[in-house]
């Protein structure tokens, strides 16, 4: 029977009530007292020198309350960056100031120049219409391999647009290149991993307010991580000391890495509000959208795998360029870099790894992370290359994978990129994703489509993801300007009803529900008596938020260590109660108990003494029963799995139709199952819409083409098949209380070379060997047509 | 958007009237329109909504002809009885046109007074040879009609009433979707007639909605897939963009030309 409460039980998502009856409060469904709305001019040339910017006309037009531009921001800095990548020679990346209005230059369509704050939207955006700029184009850069060879540069800080030339791991470099050199078969593939918009559902929205009698200023917007907001903005931009800064971040519909970052436009309101002596509101319109929120992706790279002629590999060389875009985001830097290089090694033994990456500025829209963040990048580089090397040598891929595995009994294993693997089973998951997809009967399958017409290709994938980045001492010594512990304080209220206070963030993954199943399940308590609050820097713990599928993994174990506290606290108080000795006091389903006596209390007894403690220890603990706690986990998690993709091709028109896609995961142990399922299905649907459909491109001046979704191709569920999704094959993380390793980013990341594995499979009979993604029918025809001549 | 006058005119008299105002533009259904304004890229003074005319929404039968009044919407179209029943290849084109708020919302005339090269109704009015009833009294051959890329040969303030199109033996529309906007990537609308075949091509060509003659000569011999062999479509003068080359466009219109033609027979 399955549970219906607790962990491991499927219990419905209690937020959705009020996200699907329209009760939810976005940031943009707030509104303050006297609020004026805030219009940002933005570029519209890629890279151009700012000669003037006449504001008078805008200043005097109806309604407007005033117009910034850059020189009224003197004093405040720009926005900053969270981590720090030091090159192959040692030396700090380039870090030009990223503005919050333009500084005598405008670096990528949509960067602002000026603000107009108004009493209405409408009237703002008509007063912006009549400043006027005096802005002399500049030649722009927006192909990275031109941006390297002596294009303009973006910033007179890396004149040749580097930011950062990364090696790693450094000292294998000599031996790798040894290896590739003596090796049997050395496969080569050079391939882009495409820019992507975020796309969240709700756009970015940012509320300043100044309290002038406190002295207090508070910002609500759209993040995945209010306190980091407030830690940023605050020490680095605005100089407003914590505890005169609150940072809420409400609702959110969706992030995907997108609203990790701190932005301009927040600084901007919560900076002006004061200025103005009124709340200020700013809501980035889709078009917005597109030109200002932090993008993902857009590497290039070239892979060799080396290996002997039964297959083993031997070494990886791979070399990267990856797009900043016009400034450094937040967390940028170590994207292409920790967050990659670190995952080369994937589920296999490949003894020598090297990677050089270089970070590029162009005049484009900065890139960050979006869901999976740099191991999608080099999941992506590794299983299209071992695919194509499995062609090349005549092997199986499923078996030229598994003959490559780290064996279950190597763990904890040391990869050759630094990190230690804590726990997996690839086989397994192997094993369960080819029975699943029914891999025995795809000849047959084949043989029926070629009989249609239609060419039939099996693709599969496996990945690795490092998750929950930790521990502090590491991250800090790989570049990272905060900690990545996660806080959450547990309140037992009088009557026993508990408000669990959480550092993480949820944006869509389901906190409210599978944090409280892990409290009730330990506590022995229904769940609806437990309430998970989040999102309030006034309200909650200082703690990281939500990214890098680290919350359960996390922030769900700094809620454990405070239950565990609590629970410790409460047997005192019982045993008090009870007059026993504490160590005989047993807590279960609620009741604690005198060990081998019907002697027993229950949880709402012992809550309620705790404040009201008329009969307490209250020479040995204090009233009360509230405990925090930070969490510094001990290592990463690593979660593990095999994807199966079927496809077929209308070699006519170049239409991919998706037949079945399996995806066997090993997340460890899981909370609620229907919570994950969903979770794997998103980030599926995120993949294959990168693999088939999603492109964010720039014209060669610097326009985005894919400005809008009249051209931007997302995804939609008759594009999706119903997928088979499986949790079964399960290592439980070893180092974090709950055994969890994290599900939110795992789909995004396996998915898009299951995809292209499959597609380059149906193809190869035509001479295919490699599309690039987006695979949209009319790359895919081209790619027959090219493959034929 | 920028701040406009509205009116709603209850009578096509009415709003021939008010369409004489300075700067005035018709409003049907707003899918196309309503966008264009929120973006500011166009700033009428005076919008003139045509939806409270009746005398121009609605379908009938006139002389062997299907006549649709210009303000007639999507989803009635692909509804009506009439249509599925004389011109199916025309239900079903209506019936694929956006999602079912663009069906509900979008109109006949708004479709051809905005003349998008990538828009489904052009094919059918140019390949079914329908004829464009104005306000001004005009009837406007599809062959006159098209004029380019957003170009027709309405006059400035005139309006589109209605549209006759003639009952063919046999006719299919094929739409090979533009996978991010859902409109035509390549279009094609074949219909066969007594007199001969008609093919009109959407979506393909940088002068917008064209009729394919070697295709309608070789169809016209023989209306049969096989008639199309060694029929190739040039990529001079097609589209190409994020989504397609013109080779593949012009690889495109063979394929759906013959795609319609076993539909249609
Ligand atoms: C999401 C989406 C998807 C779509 N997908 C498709 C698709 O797949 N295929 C397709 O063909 N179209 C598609 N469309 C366009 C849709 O069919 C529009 O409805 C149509 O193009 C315009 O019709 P409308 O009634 O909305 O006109 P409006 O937007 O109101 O007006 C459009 C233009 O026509 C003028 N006009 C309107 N009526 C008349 C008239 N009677 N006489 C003269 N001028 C007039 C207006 O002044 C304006 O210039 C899509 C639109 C959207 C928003």
């Amino acid at each position: 029977m399955p549970k219906d409460h607790g962990i491991g039980a499927s219990s419905k998502r209690r937020e959705d009530v009020r996200f699907l009856t329209g009760k939810g409060q976005y940031t943009d469904d707030i509104n303050r007292p006297g609020q004026t709305y805030c219009y940002f001019l933005r570029s519209s040339v890629a890279h151009g020198k700012i000669n003037g910017i006449d504001t008078s006309a805008a200043a005097a037009a109806p309604g407007v309350v005033a117009v910034f531009t850059a020189k009224d921001l003197e004093g405040v800095g720009g926005v900053p960056c969270g981590w720090q990548v030091t090159d192959k020679d040692g030396n700090p990346m380039k870090e030009p100031k990223h503005p919050i209005l333009a500084e005598g230059k405008v670096r990528h369509v949509g960067d602002p120049i000026a603000a107009v704050v108004a009493d209405s939207l409408a009237a703002a955006r008509d007063a912006a219409e009549q400043i006027e700029l005096d802005i002399e184009e500049l030649p722009a850069v927006i192909d990275m391999r031109a941006a390297v060879k002596g294009g303009t540069a973006v910033h007179s800080e890396a004149p040749d647009n580097i930011c950062y030339d990364w090696e790693f791991v450094a000292e294998n470099k000599a031996a790798v290149d040894e290896a590739i050199r003596g090796a049997h078969h050395v496969t080569t593939l050079e391939l882009v991993n495409q820019r992507l918009v975020a796309n969240p559902m709700e756009p970015r929205c940012a509320i300043g307010e100044y309290d002038a009698g406190r002295d207090e200023h508070t910002l609500w917007t759209t993040s995945q991580n209010p306190h980091v907001i407030r830690l940023l903005m605050g020490a680095f931009v605005l100089s407003i000391p914590e505890h005169k800064l609150r940072v809420v971040a409400p609702d959110v519909g969706g992030g995907f890495g997108s609203k990790i970052y701190h932005y301009a436009e927040e600084a901007f309101v919560t900076w002006a509000a004061k200025k103005v002596g009124r709340p200020i509101k700013w809501t980035a319109d889709r078009s917005e959208a597109f030109l200002s929120d932090a993008q993902g992706r857009d590497h290039v790279t070239k892979v060799e795998l080396a290996m002997d002629k039964d297959g083993h590999f031997l070494a990886l060389r791979c070399s990267t360029l990856a797009n900043m875009g016009a400034y450094l985001s937040t967390f940028a830097p170590c994207i292409p870099t920790w967050l990659h290089g670190t995952l080369l090694a994937g589920n296999y033994r490949t003894p020598l790894v090297f990677t050089n990456v270089k970070a590029v500025f162009t005049n484009t829209v900065p890139v960050d992370a979006y869901r999976g963040a740099g191991r999608p990048e080099a999941t992506f580089q590794l299983e299209r290359t071992i695919d194509k090397a499995a062609r090349e040598m005549g092997i199986d891929p499923a078996e030229l994978r598994r003959r490559n595995f780290i064996q279950p009994d190597q763990f904890p294993y040391q990869t050759p990129v630094a990190v230690v693997y804590d726990t997996g089973n690839y086989g397994a998951t192997l094993d369960k994703a080819l029975e699943l997809a029914d891999v025995k009967g795809f000849a047959a399958r084949k043989a029926a489509s070629k009989a249609k017409g239609k060419l039939r290709g099996l693709g599969i994938a496996n990945y690795i993801e490092a998750c929950g980045i930790a521990p502090s001492s590491l991250v800090g010594a790989l570049g990272a300007r905060a900690g990545l512990y996660e806080a959450a304080t547990v309140r037992v209220n009088p009557t026993g009803n508990i408000s669990v206070f959480t550092g993480s963030h949820s944006h869509g993954q389901g906190h409210e529900t599978t944090f409280a199943q892990v409290v009730a399940e330990m506590l022995g308590c229904s769940e609806s008596q437990v309430d998970i609050v989040h999102g309030d820097t006034s309200r909650i713990p200082f703690g990281m938020g939500t990214y890098g599928s680290r919350s359960l993994a996390v922030g769900g174990s700094a809620i454990v260590k405070s239950v565990e506290k609590i629970i410790t606290k409460a047997k005192k108080i019982a045993a008090h109660l009870l007059e026993a000795s504490e160590s005989d006091i047993t807590f279960a389903n609620g009741q604690f108990t005198v060990s081998g006596t019907d002697r027993s209390i229950d949880w709402g007894t012992v809550a309620l003494t705790a404040y009201v403690p008329h009969k307490y220890p209250i020479s040995e603990i204090e009233p009360g029963l509230e405990e925090t706690s930070f969490y510094d986990p001990a290592n990463f998690t690593y979660p593990a799995g095999t994807y199966v993709c079927e496809v077929e091709v209308d070699p006519d028109t170049g239409v991919v139709e998706i037949q079945s896609f399996v995806a066997a995961d090993d997340f460890g142990n899981v909370v609620n199952p229907m919570i994950v399922e969903g979770q794997v299905h998103g980030g599926l649907a995120q993949g294959i819409g990168q693999a088939m459909l999603e492109g964010c491109t720039y014209d060669e001046s610097g326009q985005l083409l894919s400005a809008s979704y009249m051209d931007y191709a997302m995804p939609r569920a008759a594009d999706l098949p119903n997928f088979v999704v499986d949790h079964s094959c399960a290592t439980p993380c070893t180092h974090n209380p709950l055994g969890v390793k994290g599900c939110g980013e795992a789909g995004a990341i396996g998915s898009p070379p299951a995809l292209v594995n499959a597609v380059v499979d149906a193809l190869a009979g035509h001479g295919v060997t490699h599309i690039d993604m987006p695979l949209s029918p009319g790359r895919v025809w081209e790619a027959i047509r090219a493959a034929r001549h | 958007m920028y701040a406009f006058d509205y009116t709603r005119p209850a009578s096509l008299a009415e709003a021939i009237e008010a369409m004489r105002g300075d700067e005035a533009k018709a409003l049907a259904g707003g899918q196309t329109l309503i966008p264009t304004l929120k973006q500011r890229l166009a700033s009428p003074a005076t919008l003139v909504d045509l939806t409270g005319i009746t005398e121009i929404r609605g379908i009938c039968l006139k002389d062997g002809a299907v006549s649709v009044g210009a303000g007639t919407r999507h989803a009635e179209v692909a509804a009506s009885a009439d249509v599925r029943r004389l011109i199916p290849a025309l239900s079903h084109l209506a019936g694929h046109i956006g999602d079912p708020q663009v069906r509900n919302r979008g109109t006949l005339g708004g479709s051809l007074a905005n003349n998008d090269p990538s828009a489904c109704y052009p094919a059918a009015v140019l390949g079914l040879g329908a004829t464009v009833h104005t306000s001004a009294g005009r009837a406007i051959a599809a062959d006159d009609y098209f004029q380019g890329m957003f170009t027709t040969a309405l006059d400035e303030g005139e309006l589109i009433t209605s549209v006759d199109f003639p009952v063919p033996e046999k006719a299919a529309y094929m739409k090979f979707v533009q996978p991010a906007s859902r409109f035509a990537l390549t279009g094609v609308f074949v219909a066969k007639f007594a007199g001969g075949v008609r093919v009109a091509v959407t979506g393909a060509s940088e002068g917008g909605v064209f009729r394919w003659a070697e295709a309608e000569a070789a169809l016209g011999r023989s209306f049969a897939v096989g008639a199309l062999d060694g029929v190739e479509a040039s990529p001079d003068g097609m589209i190409g963009d994020l989504h397609g080359t013109p080779e593949y466009r012009a690889h495109l219109v063979g394929v759906m030309t013959r795609r319609a033609v076993e539909a249609a027979a």
